[in-house]
């Protein structure tokens, strides 16, 4: 509900409005910039007070901490160890610690740089290989940053979008429908079936919106039974041979796309980028202007700031809940178009993963705002590709990473037990940008 | 954002949804006619009343199955227009919605039994029912949870992680210490637990409430997850083979035909259940406690200066609530299967918030909620078993379409307690 507090309203660049900038921009009484030693001071200062970009990063390594230690106390050679631990500490304290450093390097080189690479490029191993571990992690983020911009879009007209996993499936029912039945020139395929994702998704946020406006039913509750019902429809659709069943299959799964409808990737083979990435780019850089920059957007901002505020000044509320819903789906929609054309090439009854429920605390952690979901998204996609890479290097199972993940957004969403537990001064800014209404709007 | 406002408010309520009523009515009453009637098959359908082998034996009933849909399809469109003609009041509203989804369920039943798939396997009312009152325990118990933390004034959405925290602690709890009480014990607590957790951050560090049961649904999720890999399967024997809980038929009252099997001859949960439904229900009610307690939801200030401790009614209901959800989870395990899998709860929790907000934030309200859907998914997986030309994926869909329609407007105005949601700061 809180708008950035960050003083003057004069954020002409993407970046004054998010949580990395956040730290030249403290609390109320924060010095105005003078020089290099008015920047320390504000360093100090927001470091000292939380301010959100402060606040996140704590949050983010509290949460590390709070992993290891399950990783630790999970592992049973560390039990055994600790069940004589007052016989040998050491010991007992030294296998902690080896479990979770080789959980966490395992992590580390799966999603951001493995050091082995470099000296087996030096050896004349591919030099490509180098950049494997990040481009995997752009690759895994690519959906969540689209999810994650959906949510947020919603978050900001004042809605809690719980559904985007539906219009995800909505979106990735029409684009695999368009990707293997219909043949199209290349470039046109690709285009129509990006389009036509988000349509599938704007379809089923409009469902909401509309709802919403006409009955007052809170999308909450409508569009957790969304979810339930695409979870069907997608296992029914892709049962029928007459919807997206692969032919002579008895599977829940859909032929592959044509050639044609794929994204293609930028960068040859492994590593590279998705074409798809760059569309979740193009699309967070264009929410950003719808949100910032556009009339609409003002409209946005000022319905979930306030809505009899809103109402007051002459804004149609349920329109503006309509319209936000339509394309915050729509945009949902566009990640299962991404995933279906860049990634998976075709659609079964489980491809929905935990996209939509991911992209939740993506944009949480993003607080709402373009880049910095962005930044979350890339933040949870290499906890996912380290994650995997864990799992297979140590057996450490993946699921630690969602488990990371929702502590940080835990601890992000309260800021006060961050600043209580690491004795930061002042008692306000840095707390959620984005609220969910109660029953009662 | 008022006080007044409630989750319906932004419709002009109006003669019309009296109309839309009606016109679903006649709707209903319209498919029982052409499709269960017109498409059945000719032949009886057989609704059996009593289990096998029991002490008095309840003759099956028969009724020709097409005249049975016509005639109870024509009583569906009288009602209907009778809905729309005659003054409203609440005990005609109950009733008509009641006496239509009876009948459709009935017509439903009547094509679906004497179809040739079905082999002439009759319908059996008390197995049906049975199993809905065992689909139904983590729904109901899962409602009241939401009764409690919402009625003293605090969302609970983290029900889906209470049943599966209370699930996994359930399960490991009765297998690695071979009682099953036990078991049934640390399942409630695990849902205290949460439910604790969810007060210290609503209620201390003021997180918005919607957004932290999300998150501590995700957290659950994955906690549970990565322990049931890592320790659960490679132990299976010492952590996740509990047994479960035998059924405990009531003397006497377990013995009456029809009635008894259904609601006296189950496992230990439902007699708990029943005990809940009816301690939240006068509790919240009927004594000092539940009227601290709806003060509280409804006006903390007040409450307050008249001196009732806000918080500590908050974390209390929030605690017994998740302690009751707990109960709910640990049925998934110990009261069912035995064992416990990745997010084994499924939506259960989130049904039952849709079932509690159904249900108007009454306890009773939310048991029939809760009800309804069970009886869908036992009424589904009925339908699966006889083979039924539907896609199961198609039925498995009802109960949540139901809810939507039902937000949406069959339940009319409804309204959360005034301070649903809302963190308590002291002026």
């Amino acid at each position: 509900m809180t708008e950035d507090a960050s003083g003057p309203p004069a954020n002409t660049a993407p970046e004054a409005s998010t949580p990395a900038s956040g730290s030249t921009s403290g609390g109320p009484g924060t010095p105005p910039r003078r020089g290099l030693r008015g920047l320390d001071r504000e360093i100090i200062n927001s470091i000292t007070h939380g301010s959100p970009a402060v606040v996140t990063i704590l949050a983010i390594f509290l949460a590390l901490v709070i992993g290891a230690l399950i990783i630790a106390f999970s592992d049973t050679t560390v039990l055994h160890q600790f069940n004589s631990f007052f016989a040998a500490p050491g010991a007992a304290i030294s296998a902690a610690w080896h479990a979770v450093a080789d959980a966490y390097s395992a992590l580390f080189e799966g999603a951001i740089f493995n050091p082995h690479t470099v000296s087996a490029a030096f050896h004349g191993g591919s030099v490509g290989a180098i950049f494997y571990p990040l481009s995997e992690t752009a690759a895994q983020a690519t959906p969540l940053i689209l999810t994650g911009l959906s949510v947020a879009l919603a978050f900001r007209a004042g809605l809690f979008n719980i559904g985007a996993a539906s219009q995800w499936i909505g979106g990735a029912i029409v684009v695999t429908w368009l990707g293997f039945g219909v043949s199209l020139p290349p470039v046109i395929h690709v285009i129509v079936c990006l389009i036509g994702g988000f349509i599938g998704g704007a379809v089923l946020g409009w469902i909401v919106g509309d709802l919403k406006a006409r009955t007052g039913a809170h999308e909450v509750i409508v569009t957790i039974m969304l979810n339930y019902i695409m979870y069907n429809m997608l296992s029914y659709l892709l049962g029928t041979h007459a919807a997206l069943q692969q032919p002579g299959q008895s599977n829940l799964t859909s032929p592959n796309i044509a050639a044609n409808a794929q994204l293609p990737h930028v960068g040859g083979p492994p590593p590279q980028v998705g074409v798809g990435f760059l569309v979740a780019i193009a699309a967070a850089a264009g929410l950003w202007w719808l949100l910032e920059r556009s009339t609409i957007g003002f409209e946005f901002r000022t319905v979930g700031a306030n809505p009899s505020a809103a109402r007051t000044a002459g804004m149609s509320v349920p329109r503006t809940w309509v319209l936000a819903m339509l394309i915050a789906g729509g945009i949902a929609g566009l990640s299962g178009a991404v995933a279906i054309q860049g990634q998976f090439l075709s659609l079964n009854f489980q491809s929905y993963g935990t996209f939509g429920f991911d992209g939740i605390t993506v944009a949480l952690l993003g607080r709402a705002k373009p880049l910095g979901v962005v930044l979350a998204a890339l933040l949870f996609g290499a906890l996912n590709t380290g994650g995997t890479n864990m799992q297979a290097a140590t057996s450490v199972p993946v699921d630690i990473s969602k488990v990371i993940e929702g502590l940080i957004v835990l601890f992000v969403a309260a800021p006060m037990l961050i600043r209580l537990l690491f004795r930061l001064r002042s008692t306000h800014g840095g707390g959620m940008e984005a609220v969910a209404k109660g029953w009662n709007g | 954002m008022t006080a007044l406002a409630t989750v319906a408010s932004r419709a002009p309520v109006s003669v019309n949804r009296k109309w839309i009523a009606a016109g679903t009515m006649i709707a209903f009453g319209l498919i029982d006619i052409l499709i269960f009637g017109l498409f059945s098959h000719r032949g009886d359908v057989s609704y059996a009343l009593s289990l096998t082998g029991a002490k008095i034996n309840v003759p099956t009933v028969k009724v020709p199955a097409t005249q049975l849909a016509y005639v109870l399809g024509f009583a569906s469109i009288l009602i209907g227009i009778a809905r729309g003609t005659l003054p409203e009041s609440r005990a005609i509203k109950i009733l008509s919605i009641a006496a239509v989804l009876l009948f459709f369920v009935l017509s439903l039943l009547a094509w679906a039994d004497t179809g040739s798939w079905a082999n002439g396997i009759p319908v059996n009312v008390v197995v049906l029912l049975q199993n809905t009152l065992a689909t139904s325990i983590p729904l109901i118990l899962g409602a009241l949870a939401g009764c409690m933390g919402e009625r003293a004034g605090v969302i609970n959405i983290a029900i889906e992680g209470q049943l599966l925290l209370g699930a996994f602690t359930a399960a490991i709890v009765a297998s690695a210490v071979g009682v099953l009480w036990l078991g049934f014990i640390g399942g409630s607590l695990a849902g205290g637990l949460v439910g604790a957790v969810l007060g210290v951050f609503a209620i201390r560090f003021f997180v918005d409430q919607i957004i932290l049961g999300v998150v501590l649904n995700i957290l659950i999720s994955g906690l549970t997850g990565y322990l049931y890999d890592r320790l659960l399967v490679p132990n299976a024997n010492t952590y996740n083979s509990a047994s479960t809980f035998s059924t405990l038929k009531i003397p006497g009252l377990g013995d009456i035909p029809i009635i008894g099997p259904i609601f006296f001859d189950s496992t230990i949960f439902l007699y708990v259940t029943y005990a809940a439904i009816i301690a939240v229900q006068v509790g919240l009610f009927s004594t000092r406690w539940g009227l601290r307690v709806r003060a509280v939801g409804e006006h903390p200030t007040a409450a307050d200066t008249v001196g009732i401790k806000v918080l500590g009614i908050r974390y209390g209901n929030l605690i017994m609530g998740g302690m009751l959800a707990g109960i709910g989870g640990a049925y998934l395990t110990i009261g069912s299967v035995g064992t416990f899998s990745k997010d084994m709860s499924s939506g259960l929790g989130y049904i039952a918030l849709a079932a509690m907000i159904f249900g108007r934030w009454t306890p009773l309200g939310a048991t029939l909620a809760a009800l309804l859907f069970g009886f869908t998914g036992a009424l589904g997986s009925f339908l699966g078993s006889i083979t039924v030309p539907i896609s199961s994926y198609i039925l498995a869909m009802v109960p949540y379409v139901a809810t939507i329609i039902a937000v949406a407007g069959l339940v009319g105005r409804v309204r959360a307690p005034a301070a649903d949601g809302k963190p308590y700061m002291r002026a």
